[in-house]
């Protein structure tokens, strides 16, 4: 709850109903006015009014638009690789896969971490949502979906249940037991409810709530003992395929990503729809924020991932190579946020530099396509989960007996050599 | 043949496939007879090929034109032939570039993965039909078993399919033998990429489809505009802050987190996953005794950091109790739990921190001012999960502007940094990273920490919160005394 998350009603009569409701703040010939969701979908849904037609909406919402760009650009004075040259570069880095975790039959879709830093869950295609010790790579909880392509699963923050779903529309919560001989599916609670596939789910900071997006372009906040709808959000056009929450300090927002090449940042108090992003060219396959939540980066079919600044309302970076030509599917930032880990579907990891654009690394190794790459907790590895159906969890390879000078000199002979064969 | 432009052949069909826009162009660019590919022609058995290029000539190719390295190159070049865009000569069933002297060709346009018809089943079965006349038991045996699959659900158009096969080889007959070879690669290669031999994988594969049609135009209608038109102008009315001061925060940001994050500065003793000891965990668990230097540093960047560890919100707990302000990090952790909490227990809870903290005379009483107490106590009579929010952001600023920074330069903070603790970097030899990596062990579950952390709370609820009335009341009569 940084100074940012601005102190408007959220709750209260609206100006036109009267009734006690959420409330959206919009702007009236500009005039702040706060209306319910209702109240506003009637607005907008007013038949033509005297003298209008669809084309003077069209113009003054080109207008409009046109006076937004101006706006922004107003205070648009510095580009992020110009005030990124007084920081040091980062040399080229080199990673090494130290788990192989294989246990699933076919594709692993999705993947996360527990908080204890040291457990996984993840979802394949043919229903199977298997939790790991990732260090130990034994497998301690297996649950059987009753659908395929399980493309959405979170680990829960207490670290004792997990959600999971894709094709069935819904969202399920299973609570972990210790006893193996337990049938998971059987305390399953069925959350939440869509019209279309679930392509990504998350919990928020606690074990009660989960927020859901969805095929049918919609995403949902509920409540998971009752499995109520507590909020829904409606924006955009197409598919929503991620959906990543602001880090707890920075307020109630989250940030989508769909097939509408747009990226969302909404109020959860609300539903209302706060920022939106349109600048990609292709489907956005994954959202996430930066550490300090004042920035996100998304990665797209488009081969290209994307670094989105909140306070400045703009794009200030894109990550990409023109060798670089098949689509990014997942994106996580490492502790700092100086790098950025992307997953792309010619089967390789490339990691960005943040602030200055260029890669520093690239990892080869999976056999198909990288479904879903995310940093662990506190930043010490990170994990990959491939179409191979296997998953990987790899670091910085360093030479222990911390010598930077030792490693600038082996970085310097792999690079001249050319030997970059990471297939283990 | 060379190609000369691309024409648009529609996405239709492979909605979730921009690259394949972009592979097209890099063919058209490897095609060229000046500047692409050297192509040479190779005999193979009794024909002369031409037009066929080794695989070793795309790396290098690729290597060239995109400032790559060898490895990089292939991985590209793979891809390519994985969607058909490149075919072998040589094991065709194989779609992986070899960097040696193993022969490729360019597939025709006709053949190309972004056409504007489906691939049907139809044209398979006329396909493996036509192989079945020329030389009987020619089938491989995944494709002998698909064969039979089409013939049992075709069967109603199988003379049909048999007629067309049998029209496709007399054409195929008429052509000149060398035009007739490579046509025969061509197919072939074309229905190895669309119906790959089990067991391999498949770039055709593009996951789930999409709801939406990327295709369709979205209608416009008046509301379209309308929607546009109030979000654009809540844009344009939200404050915005210069480019400079928002990328400086960003870069701070990251220079100020620089050495605790373990992908740049080695964590010691040791990252658990390189020399499989896990001490790192174990001096980092949420509710140790002793933190460690590197957390306690942690705590002195923000008022977050600090609260999200459990460890630093306990010392600044014990530092809050010692001056007896200890209400408003309880105040503000119950507003948590209200927020976050499960909807049913919503409407007692947020009685009870009514009664706890806001009431008049309550035991707990927080001291905020008279507009936020007057809309939050409107706002308890229809409560809601956010009720509190006003309330709450008030107390947060309030330590945050005030009793972090006295935190920080106090006795508890001093105390805790210099009993932290600073581990030494672990040097393991090559037999000890052995032993480690067998000495594996598992962790505690979470459930079970979960259960010890219930009881931990259980025992300190039982011990009441501080009463402020009686403690005062106590102090009062000591003072008459």
């Amino acid at each position: 709850m940084c100074d940012q998350t601005f102190l408007a009603i959220t709750f209260g009569p609206c100006d036109n109903c009267s009734q006690n409701k959420p409330l959206m703040n919009i702007y009236l010939k500009n005039e702040p006015i706060n209306y319910c969701s209702l109240c506003v979908e009637l607005m907008a849904c007013q038949g033509l009014a005297k003298g209008e037609t669809i084309h003077t909406l069209k113009t003054e919402s080109e207008t409009l638009k046109a006076k937004l760009e101006e706006e922004r650009a107003k205070l648009h004075d510095v580009e992020l690789h110009q005030v990124a040259e007084k920081i040091e570069a980062l040399g080229q880095f080199v990673m090494k896969t130290r788990r192989t975790l294989k246990g699933h039959g076919n594709k692993v879709l999705c993947m996360d971490w527990c908080r204890d830093k040291r457990r996984i869950v993840s979802s394949s295609q043919d229903g199977k949502v298997i939790v790991w010790d990732a260090y130990t790579t034994n497998k301690e909880h297996a649950v059987t979906m009753p659908c395929t392509w399980v493309m959405a699963c979170a680990y829960a923050p207490s670290g004792c249940a997990v959600a999971c779903g894709g094709l069935d529309n819904k969202c399920s919560v299973y609570p972990l037991s210790l006893d193996k001989n337990e049938n998971l599916a059987a305390k399953k609670k069925s959350v939440a409810m869509h019209t279309n596939y679930l392509s990504s789910c998350s919990f928020t900071n606690s074990d009660m709530q989960i927020l859901t997006s969805s095929g049918d372009g919609t995403c949902a906040l509920w409540d998971v003992e009752s499995g109520q709808l507590l909020q829904s959000f409606h924006g955009h056009s197409a598919d929503v395929l991620s959906l990543n929450l602001a880090p707890s300090e920075t307020g109630n927002t989250f940030v989508s990503g769909g097939c509408d090449k747009k990226a969302n940042v909404w109020d959860m108090r609300s539903g209302q729809n706060v920022q939106s992003f349109e600048t990609h060219e292709s489907d956005i396959n994954c959202v996430k924020y930066y550490p300090s939540g004042d920035a996100f980066a998304t990665g797209s079919d488009d081969a290209t991932c994307r670094l989105y600044d909140l306070r400045a309302d703009r794009e200030v970076a894109i990550y990409s190579k023109e060798s670089i030509i098949f689509g990014a599917s997942s994106v996580d930032f490492s502790l700092s946020g100086r790098l950025l880990f992307a997953g792309y579907n010619d089967y390789t990891i490339n990691v960005w530099d943040v602030l200055k654009g260029t890669r520093v690394a690239i990892l080869f190794g999976h056999e198909n396509r990288v479904s879903s790459v995310r940093v662990s907790p506190d930043g010490t590895a990170f994990c990959s989960g491939s179409w191979d159906s296997t998953l990987r969890v790899s670091v910085r390879f360093r030479f222990s007996g911390e010598s930077d000078l030792r490693n600038i000199l082996y970085s310097m002979v792999l690079l001249f050599t050319g030997i970059r064969d990471y297939r283990w | 043949m060379t190609i000369r432009n691309v024409r648009d052949h529609g996405q239709r069909y492979r909605p979730r496939m921009a690259c394949l826009k972009k592979v097209e162009n890099v063919v058209l660019e490897m095609q060229d007879p000046k500047t692409g590919v050297k192509s040479q022609t190779q005999r193979l058995v009794i024909t002369t090929i031409p037009h066929a290029i080794t695989g070793e000539d795309i790396v290098a190719w690729i290597a060239n034109r995109f400032k790559t390295d060898a490895a990089e190159a292939r991985a590209m070049g793979t891809m390519m032939v994985a969607f058909g865009y490149i075919y072998p000569l040589q094991d065709h069933k194989r779609l992986i570039l070899k960097p040696d002297t193993s022969l490729y060709r360019f597939q025709t346009p006709y053949f190309w993965p972004a056409q504007q018809w489906l691939v049907e089943d139809t044209d398979y079965a006329i396909y493996l039909a036509k192989r079945n006349i020329r030389k009987k038991g020619m089938l491989e045996l995944y494709e002998q078993e698909q064969y039979n699959n089409l013939y049992k659900w075709m069967n109603h158009k199988w003379d049909f399919i048999v007629m067309q096969a049998k029209e496709q080889y007399r054409a195929g007959k008429e052509r000149k033998k060398p035009d007739r070879v490579v046509f025969d690669c061509q197919e072939r290669a074309y229905w190895v990429v669309h119906r790959p031999p089990p067991g391999t994988v498949s770039a055709m594969d593009y996951g789930h489809d999409r709801m939406v049609d990327p295709n369709m135009e979205e209608k416009k209608t008046p509301d379209y505009y309308r929607r546009i038109i109030m979000f654009i102008q809540q844009c344009i009315m939200r404050p915005r802050v210069k480019s400079s001061v928002s990328i400086g925060a960003l870069i701070k940001y990251t220079t100020t987190y620089k050495e605790h994050d373990p992908f740049l500065h080695t964590c010691l003793p040791s990252s658990p996953w390189i020399t499989d000891d896990v001490t790192y965990w174990t001096l980092n668990m949420p509710n140790v005794e002793t933190p460690t230097k590197m957390r306690v540093e942690r705590w002195t960047f923000s008022f977050g950091e600090l609260l999200m560890d459990p460890r630093g919100r306990a010392d600044f707990r014990l530092f809050l109790k010692k001056e007896f302000s200890g209400e408003n990090l309880a105040f503000w952790e119950a507003c948590e739990d209200l927020k976050w909490g499960a909807a049913e227990t919503m409407k007692e809870k947020a009685q009870q921190i009514y009664k706890t903290f806001l009431a008049r005379g309550a035991p707990r009483w927080i001291n905020i001012d008279g507009k936020t107490m007057d809309i939050t106590v409107k706002g308890l009579a229809h409560p809601h999960r956010y009720v509190l929010d006003a309330a709450q952001t008030h107390i947060y600023m309030l330590m945050k502007k005030d009793s972090y920074g006295r935190y920080l330069k106090s006795p508890v903070f001093k105390e805790t940094q210099k009993k932290a603790v600073a581990p030494e970097s672990h040097r393991f030899t090559e037999t000890q990273l052995e032993q480690n990596a067998k000495r594996r062990r598992p962790s505690l579950s979470p459930i079970i920490l979960r259960q010890q952390e219930e009881e931990q709370k259980a025992k300190l609820a039982a011990s009441g919160p501080v009463d402020i009335t009686q403690v005062m009341s106590k102090l009062e009569r000591k003072q008459k005394n």
